[in-house]
């Protein structure tokens, strides 16, 4: 009796231990200095690797220091901060050997044998090719090094415990392979740069109960409270993308015939602007691959919602440059909004975040100040219905109300 | 049909078209002077007025938005001879070099002194962004708002 208990103990302690290493990697032996930095050309292809990455997106605070960390992203599961991956020794990555680099870019585990949250995009970067790793590594490893600690992770219990991120990987994670795709036409350079470099499912596929990526990927989601529109449907609706408009608006954050790129997207257009253009016109080429066919639609009236003031407060606060005789219109030749993604979307959160906030860089001021719940949805229903000749959106009124608090400027 | 609208402290019935931005209803049919028209297209601030408390550009808030609300212009911090707190710093510090942009910047500093009474260097610095100046008088606008900051805070 006293035997089993022995066995039946020790089989346990066996079970937790082997249940703990498995959650766990070893350590990998910081370096001891910093590598030589690589020449001139290799720190080029690494900036461009780095920003088809769009590692500095998530990676630098608001005003803070370039890849320093600390920016904070908001997940269903809690705030969690990006960490520094400059070459500080002691805060960043300074003392990470290309080995540790890889394995993180690979399967999400800090060199110390910790494993990193998913909002880390390494069910991407796994399957990025040796040579792009080791050229993000030098490029990198060849910043300035700044001391900075971001802020601990809010993260609901029990997500707060990493080992239980085994399990998630076990689920969501498949290890990439080390070598560039066979295949190395325009299309599979863009299914690259568009699924592993650019992880552009990140945002456009939405999660799922436990924070994976929906299942099929490209059905749209949502960050920050922006709509990141589905990606297998851009050559519907009324207002289709063409190739050349997507490979345009990648590289430049403006389509001439869809709108800015706005929110999220933003930034991500502006790094997207240092990198080749024959990268952005691949991405496009597989982007438009993957469109599904346009459904029989069956158009369900929705009932009208009275656009109130909705006229009156469109001539004074948009009409100066969204008005067909405005300056923006006629010399610039921005397109009209009845043909702008964020008018013509199903889900009307981008129109009312851009109100409310605006669009960086002085381009749009705010009116989050100047509108309240009640008129957005106003003008929403003149824009909808007599722009852009789209059935009203519903709840835009209370939505607003919601989006203010979700995305504060 | 008229729009009640609370002006500097006075309910006023407004007869503009609810169309007009506000910028002309003050010039036009108040003859309040102070907001100035820079672009037209909320993009350089000099015609920042307070509206429930923050910072609007005059010049893109409908009329047709403010039934009911409050509206406060340069007009309600003070006189020429008897110039509000932040009014006498602005003409003590010289921050005026043209002048054009000078009323907008003060109600948006004003705006800010009402929120935090002791902004540090950098929260002034980030929300006087929007409002411009194109004679670069931007170091005795900001020591101007300070001192008034600061003054508040030795009151306190």
């Amino acid at each position: 009796m006293r035997n089993k208990l022995i066995v039946a103990s020790g089989a346990a302690v066996l079970m937790l231990g082997g249940l703990y290493a498995w959650t766990r990697e070893a350590a990998i032996a910081p370096l001891q200095m910093v590598p030589a930095p690589g020449g001139q050309d290799s720190h080029r292809d690494g900036a461009r690797i780095v920003a088809l990455g769009d590692c500095m997106v998530c990676h630098t605070a608001q005003g803070g220091a370039p890849y320093a960390g600390g920016l904070a992203l908001k997940t269903p599961f809690g705030t969690i901060y990006a960490t520094n991956i400059t070459p500080d020794p002691t805060t960043g990555i300074g003392n990470w050997p290309l080995e540790a680099f890889q394995r993180a870019l690979r399967r999400g585990v800090s060199r110390d044998g910790h494993l990193l949250y998913p909002a880390f995009p390494y069910v991407h970067y796994t399957r990025m090719s040796d040579n792009d790793i080791a050229l993000a590594y030098g490029f990198l490893m060849s910043r300035t090094p700044v001391q900075s600690i971001p802020p601990a992770n809010d993260l609901m219990f029990p997500l707060n415990f990493r080992p239980l991120l085994a399990f998630w990987n076990l689920l969501n994670l498949t290890s990439g392979q080390s070598a560039v795709p066979a295949d190395t036409g325009q299309i599979a350079r863009g299914r690259y740069l568009v699924d592993t470099l650019g992880h552009c499912a990140s945002c456009h596929s939405g999660l799922d109960p436990i924070g994976g990526e929906r299942k099929p990927a490209f059905g749209g989601g949502t960050v920050d409270g922006w709509h990141a529109p589905a990606l297998t449907t851009l050559t519907h609706g009324n207002a289709p993308w063409t190739e050349a408009e997507l490979a345009t608006y990648l590289r430049t954050g403006l389509s001439l015939s869809h709108g800015a790129a706005k929110g999220p997207m933003q930034a991500i257009t502006e790094h997207l602007a240092e990198t080749n253009e024959v990268d952005t016109k691949a991405m496009a080429r597989y982007l438009m691959t993957i469109q599904t066919q346009p459904a029989t639609t069956t158009s369900i009236a929705a009932p009208p919602v009275s656009r109130g003031d909705g006229a009156a407060l469109f001539a004074a606060s948009c009409a100066g440059c969204h008005g067909a005789p405005a300056p923006m219109m006629r010399l610039a030749q921005r397109p009209s909004l009845a043909r702008s993604s964020a008018v013509l979307g199903a889900d009307p959160s981008n129109f009312i975040l851009t109100v409310l906030h605006g669009v960086d860089g002085a381009r749009m001021p705010p009116y989050a100040a100047v509108l309240s719940d009640g008129q957005v949805a106003s003008l929403a229903a003149y824009v909808r219905s007599d722009l852009a000749a789209q059935p009203s959106w519903s709840g835009v009124s209370e939505t607003t109300a919601h989006l203010r608090q979700e995305a504060p400027q | 049909m008229s729009i009640e609208v609370v002006i500097n402290g006075r309910t006023r019935q407004l007869q503009s078209d609810p169309t007009t931005p506000l910028l002309y209803v003050l010039r036009n049919e108040l003859q309040l002077n102070g907001a100035k028209f820079g672009c037209g297209m909320g993009q350089c601030g000099a015609c920042t007025v307070i509206l429930d408390g923050q910072a609007v550009f005059s010049c893109v808030t409908p009329l047709a938005a403010l039934r009911g609300r409050s509206v406060r212009t340069v007009e309600s911090l003070g006189t020429a001879s008897a110039p509000g707190a932040l009014q006498a710093a602005f003409i003590k510090h010289q921050a005026a070099q043209c002048g054009y942009c000078i009323a907008g910047m003060i109600m948006r500093g004003q705006a800010l002194l009402e929120k935090i009474a002791h902004p540090s260097d950098e929260q002034i610095r980030a929300h006087m962004e929007p409002s411009l100046c194109r004679c670069g008088t931007h170091t005795r606008i900001i020591a101007a708002i300070r001192e008034v900051a600061h003054n508040k805070a030795g009151a306190a």
